[in-house]
């Protein structure tokens, strides 16, 4: 009874009042239990060619280090299973309608002769340019970046493990970005 | 005493505490040894030699490891919920944690429960929670660099990763940045703002900008930004006040990166060799150096 009258309270409200033009919510975000997982997500994703994105959360789930997926809701389940599949699958998928925060995309260069230096956000890389292995990394303040320092220091580009294989946080997901450019310009 | 809390780069190190020692360019504690690579092994050496300079206790460690999972992090936040109130230290310098705004919370109420509250430090993944906590102001010094800057003036950013467009990374930018984290209270008592040029600075503004010795190499070389937060935890440890201790260490440090003669592929335990002779240095030539150099 009571929920034949809210769905009566609806109609009314959609016959004499047309519902004011909201924002269109056709992207929903997934949640992940940490980092890794949604770095490992994205490859997965991107890999089977969804348009995804990943992006800073809604500040009602932000924690201190946080990366969410934003998914088109139409391909919700496809999402969902693949993800299943695979064993990573999100906490939770929440439709969003406000814009949701955008990873720093400006990469600045800085050109030191034989060696070359990219900076996305707050980690850098630099490289050797005639022998391509990387020589620092710096900037950065969560614990994988000492960790990735350690890796991938000494190694060229092309035997160097990829940031996002290895990194876990936030700034590892930036020194990944800056490795993606270095390759990209050499 | 000093105490310096970080992580290390190894996921089977335990949590441990206690004094450490420096040979050569290995840390130890607790039977441990730690390579000084970055993060916060470099810290603890660089404040280790500036201890042994100024003749004082050197510091004690709280490490465990983690690469970036968490959740040595978050034993390492446990343990010192539990514990910093019963503590009795000078100087707290957090570094290299992952960054959690709720157990962030919870090692301030700790630090709350202190008999004598000490000088607090902030750099790295700790200071990114104490700014996401709203709580930048219970800090005596932040140490970022631009990109860590950029962030504290952008109120609405939770990590560096997304600081708006309009909150520009450019040296030029440094004093509106400067502005805007204060006005927001997203800034410590000081700043030291790590850059081409560094500076000192307070809510009332820029109280010291230094440019000297210059070397372009060391905005690549890791863990440069953490040698300066250790000089500083070191000198404040001694007794200095905070605007004197950021801009002693800010000078010895690029004095020891220029002793160094570095090139972008220098490792920065090449240039804690010469943070003793470089504060030697500083130290003993302007004893008025706070005078000299405040804007």
């Amino acid at each position: 009874m009571r929920k034949l009258a809210f769905l009566n309270n609806i109609f009314k409200q959609r016959k004499s009042e047309p519902a004011p033009e909201g924002p269109k919510v056709d992207r929903g975000i997934l949640v992940f239990e940490n980092t890794s997982e949604v770095i490992r997500a994205e490859g997965i994703l991107k890999k089977k060619g969804w348009d995804i994105r990943v992006m800073g959360p809604p500040p009602e789930i932000r924690s201190g280090c946080d990366l969410i997926i934003e998914i088109p809701l139409i391909e919700e389940l496809n999402i969902l299973r693949t993800l299943e599949e695979v064993g990573n699958p999100p906490l939770q998928m929440v439709p969003v309608s406000s814009p949701l925060l955008q990873p720093v995309d400006l990469f600045q260069k800085k050109d030191f002769g034989r060696h070359l230096m990219i900076r996305a956000a707050n980690m850098k890389l630099t490289i050797d340019k005639e022998t391509q292995v990387i020589v620092n990394v710096s900037g950065g303040g969560c614990p994988d970046v000492p960790y990735l320092a350690q890796e991938m220091v000494g190694k060229s580009l092309s035997e160097a493990p990829g940031p996002r294989e290895i990194g876990h946080t936030l700034c590892g997901y930036a020194l990944h970005l800056a490795y993606e450019e270095m390759i990209r310009r050499c | 005493m000093l105490a310096i809390i970080g992580t290390v780069p190894d996921q089977d190190f335990p949590l441990v505490a206690g004094d450490v020692g420096l040979v050569d360019d290995k840390i130890y504690i607790q039977g441990k040894r730690v390579s000084v690579n970055r993060g916060t092994p470099a810290l603890l050496a660089s404040a280790i030699k500036t201890c042994e300079v100024l003749d004082i206790p050197g510091p004690l460690g709280y490490l465990v490891g983690d690469i970036g999972r968490g959740a040595g992090s978050r034993s390492l936040y446990e343990h010192l919920s539990r514990i910093l109130g019963k503590c009795n230290y000078n100087t707290i310098a957090f570094h290299y944690l992952q960054p959690d705004v709720d157990w962030h919370n919870r090692v301030l109420f700790a630090v709350e429960e202190m008999t004598q509250r000490p000088v607090l430090i902030a750099d790295a993944g700790f200071m990114y929670a104490a700014k996401m906590s709203g709580q930048s102001y219970e800090y005596d010094l932040f140490t970022p660099d631009i990109g860590e800057l950029a962030f504290l003036a952008d109120e609405e950013a939770p990590h560096p990763f997304y600081t708006r467009g309009f909150i520009l990374h450019e040296e030029n930018r440094i004093p509106d940045l400067i502005s805007r984290a204060y006005t927001h209270q997203n800034a410590a008592r000081y700043l030291l703002v790590k850059g081409e040029k560094d500076y000192v600075a307070d809510s009332e503004g820029i109280r010291a900008v230094v440019d000297h010795p210059s070397e372009d190499a060391m905005e690549a070389i890791g863990g440069t930004g953490d040698t300066v937060t250790g000089i500083a935890s070191a000198l404040i440890e001694s007794g200095m006040p905070v605007h004197d201790a950021a801009v002693a260490a800010i000078r010895a440090n690029r004095l020891a990166g220029s002793y160094a003669k570095p090139t972008p592929a220098t490792q920065v335990k090449e240039i804690v060799e010469y943070i003793p002779r470089a504060l030697e240095e500083i130290l003993h030539k302007d004893e008025g150096i706070s005078e000299q150099i405040r804007a």
